[in-house]
């Protein structure tokens, strides 16, 4: 079977993790008799999995290079109450563009906190486990101190959309159009990929292996589009279609998995966590490279800030509490290894969507929070488990 | 003529250990020098220093001719020095495209990988080297010992090395994955390259290197032609690090 399904160029990991999504998928369908699987509730469904899948993508990256961030969910915390505190306190809300400079001077808040890590992990050698421990507990703190522990709030009209609430969506002709062009990508890339590979007489996989992947994907695309469409906004009477959220993801998604497998930066990450050996004596800047990984965790959580914040329509200095947990959980789900060297980013958001899609299936089935933790809990060790047991089977 | 490299009294201490003590050698094009030693002799230090995994404390590299200083591996290569490391420093979880061309990638015209020109000129190299290697796009960590030196030898090779060298390149090889190791050796001392190779293995040693180079604590005990000696004589240099003939 997985010798069968890496032949027609099936990552056999990602295609059981999609599979067991469905299977979870039809089971909370059962179990709440079909409320899991309404408009309204696969639409905040999409927008909770954002924050998780975002920092989810740093994470694989990092992770991949032997590192890891336990800091993210006092990152977000801080950076945060940063552009709370910009727009409140400092310009005031309805100061033209305080939002955008807001959104601005969070993201190098972020950038900051990073490099700080970065400098202590890649050029002075100590642990990221470590310096990102501290990092969990100093961030928390700055983030007290940026208001004294108040919150702040409101923040500006036009933050709020960013966070997908009211008028916070593409609309269904903008979310039509989206989707259409992302299935004409798909198919391009598709081709594309078959005639490069011919020119060079590579080995390909069977067409019809990539016809029925492109057509899935395609499918999938568009399903979403029309069940985001079939939600009403109260705000304009018409279907909400893709939140914003959502298309920020995709963003960060598309430019990240493309950095990880078609540039050089990427190919070097993955090589330092490979063997770092290696990477030295082949001449990388493996400091550097170790360096900017932290940097793009810190922009990620920003902007896992930004929406946060826009959500709440405030900046207090608790949120993200408990998100570097998800946010690792999900990354491992999706099939990133501690060993190093392994991860994917599609992976990683579809790990964010599974363990968005337990937390949301069970407040649906009226599960207390502390049964929820203890089962995601679970899953985690589960994934854990299965990959060891996979690293295993390679090392055979 | 001139020598591809030579060292002037190169000296390496780390704390107070002499790993590396005036070191002075030459390695001509199409000449193949044996370095040779106990373990902990320098051997290993000597050849990070040339090829610029450690700056040297003291002393001089020449390359034809011109001193040259190396603060990373990245600038030895630039000089056109390949090594080839004992660990063979291949990321497990790469293919042999990505390993061969790691840090010198092929892009396109957009700045991205050319994925697929590294993976024709990987093939082409490695059939030159290896033609029994043609399942070159599976991770290094299935693959065999013969196949991981394939792809460490293509590597050095692919850009032109004037200057190679093996750190124990057969230590791990069965004898049919040595015989190719040593026939490649020859086809590349045939084109004009200098190898420098570390070996533990005297038939290794006799069978390809034009002189070899013993060294003990750090300094040389003498450079020999290997049509001069005995395996004998060699192994004496090596065990009471004396000059041929020293003790009459």
């Amino acid at each position: 079977m997985r010798h069968w399904l890496e032949k027609a160029g099936f990552d056999p990991r990602f295609t059981s993790l999609v599979l067991a999504l469905a299977l979870i998928w039809a089971a909370l369908a059962l179990a709440t008799d079909g409320l899991f699987l309404t408009p309204r509730n696969l639409y905040n469904l999409s927008i909770q999995t954002c924050v998780t899948a975002i920092m989810a993508c740093g994470m694989v990256y990092l992770i991949v290079a032997r590192q890891i961030d336990l800091s993210v969910g006092s990152q977000i915390a801080f950076t945060g109450m940063v552009i709370a505190f910009v727009q409140v306190t400092w310009l005031g809300p309805q100061a033209p563009f305080a939002w955008l400079l807001s959104i601005a001077l969070g993201l190098a808040a972020g950038m900051a906190l990073g490099a700080f890590q970065g400098f202590w992990t890649a050029y002075r050698g100590l642990p990221a486990f470590l310096v990102t421990l501290a990092g969990f507990l100093m961030f928390r703190g700055a983030a007290f101190l940026v208001a004294d522990g108040q919150t702040l709030a409101p923040l500006a009209d036009a933050y709020q959309r960013i966070g997908g609430g009211v008028h916070g969506s593409l609309g269904p002709t903008g979310s039509w159009v989206l989707g259409g062009i992302a299935c004409a990508w798909i198919v391009a890339q598709a081709l594309y990929a078959r005639r490069s590979r011919k020119r060079y007489d590579a080995a390909m996989a069977p067409a019809w292996a990539d016809a029925l992947k492109a057509l899935v994907t395609c499918a999938a695309v568009l399903a979403f589009v029309a069940v985001m469409c079939a939600y009403p906004d109260p705000g304009s009477g018409t279907g909400k279609g893709i939140g914003f959220p959502v298309l920020i993801l995709a963003a960060v998604a598309i430019v990240l998995a493309v950095v990880a497998t078609r540039t050089r930066f990427g190919r070097h990450v993955f090589a330092y966590g490979g063997n770092p050996e290696a990477a030295f004596l082949s001449g990388l800047r493996t400091r550097r490279v170790v360096m900017s990984l932290f940097i793009l965790m810190g922009a990620l959580s920003a902007l896992a800030a930004v929406i946060t914040t826009s959500r709440l329509n405030s900046g207090t200095h608790s949120i993200g509490q408990m998100a570097e947990l998800y946010v690792i959980a999900a990354t491992v789900i999706g099939g990133t290894s501690f060993a190093g060297g392994i991860g994917t980013i599609p992976g990683a958001i579809v790990g964010a969507l599974l363990i968005q899609t337990l937390d949301n299936g069970m407040v649906l089935m009226d599960v207390s929070s502390a049964k929820r933790q203890i089962f995601i809990g679970l899953i985690l060790i589960a994934a854990v488990w299965l990959d060891t047991f996979y690293n295993r089977r390679l090392a055979r | 003529m001139t020598p591809l490299v030579e060292t002037r009294n190169l000296t390496k201490h780390f704390g107070g250990i002499h790993a590396v003590e005036r070191v002075s050698c030459t390695l001509h094009a199409g000449e193949v020098v044996g370095l040779l030693g106990h373990n902990g002799a320098g051997k290993s230090t000597f050849i990070k220093v040339l090829s610029g995994v450690y700056p040297a404390d003291e002393g001089e590299i020449l390359v034809k001719g011109e001193p040259r200083e190396f603060d990373s591996p990245a600038e030895a290569r630039e000089a056109g020095i390949e090594t080839i490391y004992q660990s063979l420093a291949l990321a497990e979880n790469l293919d042999a495209p990505a390993n061969l061309f790691l840090g010198r990638e092929l892009l396109t015209p957009w700045r991205t990988l050319d994925s697929d020109r590294m993976e024709h000129e990987a093939a082409k190299v490695i059939s030159r080297i290896n033609p029994n290697f043609t399942d070159i796009g599976k991770p290094v960590r299935d693959m065999s010992g013969g196949q991981r030196q394939t792809v460490a030898i293509a590597r050095a090779l692919y850009f032109n090395a004037r200057i190679l060298i093996m750190d124990e390149p057969c230590a791990a090889l069965g004898p049919g994955e040595t015989r190719m190791v040593q026939d490649t050796i020859r086809r590349l001392k045939d084109e004009g390259i200098g190898i420098f190779l570390i070996s533990h293995d005297m038939a290794d040693v006799f069978e390809v290197c034009d002189r070899v180079t013993v060294m003990k604590n750090g300094a040389v005990v003498d450079t020999v032609n290997v049509a001069d000696v005995t395996e004998e004589d060699v192994l004496a240099m090596i065990i009471l690090g004396e000059k041929r003939g020293g003790r009459a």
